[in-house]
């Protein structure tokens, strides 16, 4: 593929010579080979690389005018809001952004489990991604604290007391985290360097990731390996296009929110600034956040809880290996296809009872929900792929496609 | 099957939770008036918002402060759009220490433009101690700190009765209001018919009032509102034209592979 580039000018010549990456650019983002059927819910790769540089730029103007001092951290960001030429854009676009590129990594991984984009020879893609999420996380959790409004204060509180659970060190590793003996603006400090840092560091990894998908090449919904080279088409134009109209759609729904209604997705009390001698009624994060918040409050442990949480995190790097199927697509797997939609619903499910006080009604389905959760990574998976019959598989990425079309041509003669 | 069960079942959960939620439920739902710049296109009434700053210095000022809002703010566009004549005359109403000047010493000035709506308290200290230890909020982006937003705001201010429940026990210095949480608030009934007399001829009735002191604040919480939903506009008819153009192209691009 990367050999069919030849530079043209001189200064091209000159360049590729003594740094070929004209050459790689060329193999990789021009004329990489990509199976040809890939459906829309490919295009979440695209648009997390686009989330990603968004909040990058945004928030490096927001750095430049935010103070990161516990007195005047709240100002700072109304100062952003008020006197800043569209700092109110900026800002909204960096705080939606958090949810959007949530969104957007969901249905990404969604896909994958879908397709199984993590089996063989992928596994590593999908660790590094998981480890991106990870990241992700860590980002978006110290971002919100940012603000410095009850509830960037009192979810800092909820969070870092969780390291208190660790046996004999909590208390010691808690106060290191803090830097103080509570959360003050010394966490304040250490968290916007660390909010600014991961962003890089997640670029780092997505650089990673592409490289590694770049080896095998995609998966696609046939889950089957591309054959011939009837089986692709070249990237640009055909999936650059096709990504960037996925990408100016999933803009529209962005815009909506940065927009029209900016705060919808944030909680009415971080616009009360923080305030340590009062605790809001209910402490809630982000609701990116709420199915992992739901696991935390089942277990009746603060221990337990925190390791089911990480667990929950943690079991997804384990996937390629609990999942015992040969077959990676869904569409061929009756039974598993079933599994799948209940884990989607009751992931949505947790979502919704993160929400809710933990109490009655909500506390038992939060616990049900989280038994389900991790049965089907440590029971469904793998006992499915003995189980199940699968569907047979098409020969070739095309031959689908070909007899669609033969039917249709049969049909069109009958016409 | 299984789909369509856990949808069912996941329905069904919300059903019974949501029934819960109601009957926890301490608050009453907040009225919902017109406002102005509610919806899409909406935009904020200049003489609401002129009116609604009368109310706001004769009356929320002598308790509540605004420490994000600037004297200049009420000229600029998107606001209440006072003139630049009647802003300084507004701000040269209240007093900002200033210095020190040549000898060492703090004095005492009039207000400008460019300095922040001036506070009732030297301190929080001093608002608590006056307030019988409740110390009145800032008001500045209030519409946006409480749930329910400016529906909120003006159903509080204007759910006070004197009437007051069985059942219900009112410590000293604390309001029955039906909208409060828990229905206790440690703000007394501050809209009066005629509390204020509008410059502009307005029958001061309670209810203008509460609409147009809200709609101010509703307007100081987020001064950039109007700008905004103008840009947004633009921006969502030009990425819907985009998406359209790239619809076709992507089609075109696509013509002669089958997949």
């Amino acid at each position: 593929m990367s050999d069919d580039y030849e530079p043209q000018s001189a200064v091209a010549k000159w360049i590729d010579k003594r740094l070929p990456i004209i050459t790689l650019f060329s193999g990789h983002l021009m004329q990489f080979p990509t199976p040809k059927n890939l459906n829309y819910w490919w295009t979440f790769g695209g648009i997390l690389t686009f989330c990603l540089i968004t909040q990058i730029i945004t928030g490096l103007v927001l750095a430049m005018h935010y103070i990161a001092d516990a007195n005047l951290a709240f100002a700072s960001v109304e100062h952003i809001m008020r006197d800043v030429n569209y700092g109110w854009l900026l800002r909204y676009i960096h705080a939606n952004g958090a949810s959007m590129f949530f969104i957007a990594v969901y249905l990404h991984m969604a896909r994958s489990l879908f397709y199984g984009s993590y089996k063989e020879p992928r596994e590593l893609i999908w660790i590094i991604g998981v480890f991106i999420f990870l990241l992700m996380i860590a980002t978006a959790f110290m971002g919100y604290v940012l603000p410095w409004g009850q509830m960037s204060f009192w979810g800092a509180t909820v969070i870092t007391n969780l390291f208190s659970a660790v046996p004999f060190f909590g208390e010691a590793i808690t106060n290191w985290l803090w830097g103080d003996y509570s959360v003050s603006g010394a966490l304040l400090t250490r968290f916007f360097t660390l909010h600014y840092l991961m962003p890089f560091l997640i670029f780092g990894l997505v650089i990673l990731h592409i490289w590694a998908l770049h080896v095998p090449g995609n998966n696609n919904p046939e889950g089957i390996d591309v054959v011939k080279g009837q089986d692709t088409v070249p990237f640009h134009p055909h999936y650059v296009v096709k990504d960037v109209l996925a990408l100016v759609v999933f803009m529209i729904v962005f815009a909506g929110f940065v927009f029209f209604s900016p705060n919808i997705l944030g909680h009415s009390d971080n616009y009360i600034q923080a305030n340590p001698l009062q605790t809001p009624e209910h402490i809630v994060p982000e609701w990116y956040f709420l199915p992992f918040y739901a696991i935390l409050r089942a277990i009746p442990d603060k221990l337990g809880g925190v390791i089911a949480m990480v667990s929950a995190i943690a079991i997804l790097a384990f996937i390629p290996w609990l999942d015992t199927s040969k077959v990676r697509s869904s569409k061929y797997r009756p039974l598993y296809r079933q599994f799948y939609w209940l884990l989607i619903v009751d992931f949505i499910l947790l979502g919704y009872l993160g929400s809710q006080s933990a109490t009655g009604i909500y506390l038992i389905l939060g616990r049900l929900a989280t038994l389900y959760y991790f049965l089907h990574f440590i029971l469904v998976m793998p006992l499915i792929g003995f189980i199940e019959k699968p569907k047979p598989l098409p020969k070739s990425i095309s031959e689908p496609v070909l007899t669609k079309e033969e039917q249709l041509t049969k049909s069109g003669q009958m016409a | 099957m299984i789909k369509r069960l856990s949808i069912l079942l996941l329905l069904l959960a919300h059903t019974v939770s949501m029934s819960f939620v109601f009957a926890s439920e301490e608050m009453h739902v907040p009225m919902q008036p017109d406002w102005s710049f509610q919806g899409p296109l909406g935009k904020f009434d200049r003489a609401e918002l002129q009116r609604g700053y009368q109310v706001y210095t004769e009356v929320c000022s002598s308790c509540h402060s605004m420490d994000l809002v600037s004297y200049r703010n009420l000229v600029q566009e998107g606001g209440p759009e006072f003139s630049e004549k009647q802003a300084k005359a507004m701000a040269a109403m209240f007093e900002v220490e200033a210095g020190p000047d040549a000898d060492g010493e703090m004095f005492m000035r009039p207000a400008i433009l460019s300095d922040k709506f001036v506070s009732p308290w030297k301190n929080e200290q001093e608002g608590r101690i006056s307030n019988g230890g409740a110390y009145p909020p800032d008001l500045s982006v209030m519409v946006k700190a409480r749930s329910g937003g400016a529906d909120y705001v003006y159903s509080l201010l204007l759910g006070y009765e004197d009437e007051v429940p069985e059942g219900i026990i009112l410590d000293d210095g604390v309001y029955y209001n039906v909208y409060a949480k828990n229905q206790r608030i440690a703000m007394p009934q501050v809209i009066y018919e005629d509390g204020v007399e509008y410059t502009d001829g307005t029958a001061a009735t309670e209810v203008q009032m509460a609409k147009d002191v809200t709609a101010f604040l509703a307007w100081s919480a987020e001064p950039k509102l109007e700008e905004r939903k103008r840009i947004g506009f633009k921006v969502i008819v030009y990425l819907i034209i985009l998406s359209f153009l790239l619809y076709f192209t992507n089609k075109r691009i696509w013509r002669d592979t089958s997949h």
